[in-house]
């Protein structure tokens, strides 16, 4: 999990329908910070943006390369040992358990729902840890709350021992406490040295976690820097419209963002 | 190491049936004069028994394993636990095909086991399955109720278009025809499992081999492409192994439905979700259904016989209904 991951947008340009919206990067790199954000109002472009970089959407102009090579050209099972990705939703089509959740992270190595090789199961105990659900490995998706499903998905994306991990609103409808638990991990796994980009919707989340963040606006990259630089009241006005505001927290002195009337 | 137990124990299900199946049927045999055949004294019953009841158990289970498993694979595919040839309309398809080459003389070409009729229920099944998946798409995809609604009216239009297609050919093409409109395997011979071995069992082993990746679909193909998952040569090829098991069975048998539904989803309650225990189970579990309905149906109303898509879709027909009824 050490070596280095570097995943670079290149000229892309990406639309769903012909004359419609479109996702334009000029240039984007990725993989370099441990907490990467990903910002920008609904409709922005997050997930297309996200979908690009992970391989799963196929730029209509440009291309994406991870450490240098272009990802069209590398077989998934290649991509996914260098650079993971965590969707939105992981609908399950059976009631798996936990372990096997986490345990189908290693495909990419030959691990299977019930792996039997050291390496597998030596991956799978340190994912399951690293989200505290030890204790949850014979438990059944049936059984969890949505914030403990969503720790069960992120266990399969770090059983899978990524260098560069690509999150798309991992926190989603989750409440205070589930959202920081869930970023909590990802910071501790990023101080041990996992790349981590994470899209998120909640801008207060971003300001407390991320090291960089990157700004989207209508398919656009507008701002991409520091949370500090980024999270201004005139930016995010820009970006938002008129109902917020920015204040800075009473003891930290961060952004923190609260809706206005 | 359990679920290795468990599929030996699978394995001699599978090998009692094709032991003792033989056996059942009208005529009782004779175990010394079946025997004596491979002595080189041929009788009538070595002869009912090599040439039409060991034949005929090899069929079921090759159909029956076939279509377990190509049910196995297009539940995963589609995210559907209720998918199976039958449900998706790729029987009802592969047997207009197979019908249409059985009475039409001008199309008939034949190359050893293999004929236009296997060529033709192969187009079929493909186009059932074309004509569903696009209903789907345009209605809410493949997860839920749409598709089995398109599959199914995909499958009685199928049928109706058979029965035109019988009420204008003379009645002397369509002997065996009722029984096999229903799925019967009362035309076996050494031929119609060659058939099997050739166009099904190539099928089956298309999906076989995509065990592995179908696992990390069971989180949806967003997580399976992000676990190294190659989705659409996933999805190109399962619908390729599935459309031959099913194309196969349909050219010698007749649309059998529910096998498909029966066996996958009997494996996943006893021995958990795994493909890897799923696949192989459905294929020994789907065999040893269809050759023991095949058998029970030769044996309850004998001489009579009845069809053993009939028995199957009576056993089936309530599991689709109850697992309808579980589904979110």
């Amino acid at each position: 999990m050490s070596h280095s991951c570097e995943l670079e947008l290149r000229s892309v340009r990406f639309s769903f329908e012909p004359g419609g919206w479109a996702l334009q990067i000029p240039e984007l790199v990725l993989g370099g910070e441990g907490l990467c954000g990903i910002v920008g109002p609904n409709g922005s472009g997050k997930s297309t943006l996200l979908g690009l970089a992970a391989g799963l959407l196929t730029p209509l102009e440009g291309g994406v390369r991870l450490n240098g090579l272009s990802l069209a050209r590398q077989s998934r099972k290649h991509i996914a040992r260098h650079l993971g990705y965590l969707p939105q939703e992981c609908p399950a089509l059976f009631d798996y358990t936990v372990g096997q959740v986490a345990a189908m992270g290693r495909h990419a190595y030959g691990g299977a729902l019930e792996p039997t090789a050291p390496d597998d199961i030596a991956a799978v105990a340190r994912a399951l840890a690293a989200v505290q659900m030890e204790a949850f490995r014979v438990r059944r998706l049936s059984q969890l709350s949505g914030g403990e499903r969503r720790r069960a998905w992120l266990a399969s994306a770090l059983a899978q021992e990524p260098a560069l991990l690509l999150l798309d609103e991992p926190t989603q409808a989750l409440d205070v406490h589930h959202a920081a638990a869930v970023m909590e991990v990802l910071a501790r796994k990023a101080a041990e040295g996992l790349r981590v980009v994470v899209v998120l919707h909640d801008l207060n989340l971003a300001a407390l976690y991320c090291e960089r963040l990157i700004l989207l606006q209508d398919g656009q990259v507008t701002a991409d820097g520091l949370p500090h630089d980024i999270l201004s009241e005139n930016r995010l006005v820009s970006a938002y419209g008129q109902h917020l505001e920015v204040i800075a927290h009473p003891k930290t002195h961060q952004p923190v963002i609260l809706a206005k009337k | 190491m359990i679920k290795n137990r468990k599929i030996w124990l699978l394995l001699g299900i599978f090998g009692a049936c094709l032991v003792i199946l033989p056996w059942i049927g009208a005529e009782k045999l004779d175990l010394r004069a079946v025997l004596g055949f491979l002595g080189g004294e041929s009788s009538p019953d070595s002869q009912i028994f090599f040439q039409m009841r060991l034949p005929r158990v090899w069929l079921g289970l090759l159909a029956g394993g076939s279509l377990a498993m190509a049910g196995a694979a297009l539940q995963v595919m589609f995210r559907n636990p209720l998918a199976e040839p039958w449900t998706l309309g790729m029987a009802g398809g592969a047997s207009v095909g197979a019908f249409v080459a059985r009475v039409c003389p001008a199309l008939w070409l034949s190359l050893g086991p293999l004929n236009t009729s296997q060529a033709l229920a192969l187009l079929g099944a493909a186009g059932a399955l074309a004509l569903v998946l696009a209903v789907a798409r345009r209605q809410g995809g493949t997860g839920g109720a749409t598709i089995l609604l398109a599959g199914v009216t995909v499958g009685v239009m199928c049928g109706g278009a058979i029965m035109v297609a019988a009420g204008v050919v003379s009645p002397d093409k369509l002997a065996g025809f009722h029984r096999w409109l229903l799925g019967g395997l009362d035309a076996a011979d050494w031929g119609a499992v060659g058939t099997l071995a050739v166009i099904s069992v190539p099928g089956g082993v298309m999906l076989a081999a995509l065990t592995r990746e179908y696992n990390p679909l069971g989180l949806g193909e967003a997580m399976a492409a992000g676990q190294g998952v190659n989705v659409a040569h996933v999805r190109r090829w399962t619908a390729i192994g599935a459309g031959l098991a099913c194309a196969g069975v349909a050219a010698v048998a007749g649309p059998i439905g529910f096998v498909g539904l029966l066996a996958p989803h009997a494996v996943r309650r006893w021995a958990g979700p795994d493909m890897r225990i799923v696949m192989p189970g459905s294929f020994l579990v789907g065999g040893a259904l269809l050759a023991l309905c095949d058998a029970a149906g030769r044996w309850a109303a004998a001489p009579l016989e009845i069809p053993v898509g009939a028995l199957t879709a009576l056993l089936g027909g309530p599991l689709f209904l109850w697992l309808l009824m579980r589904k979110r």
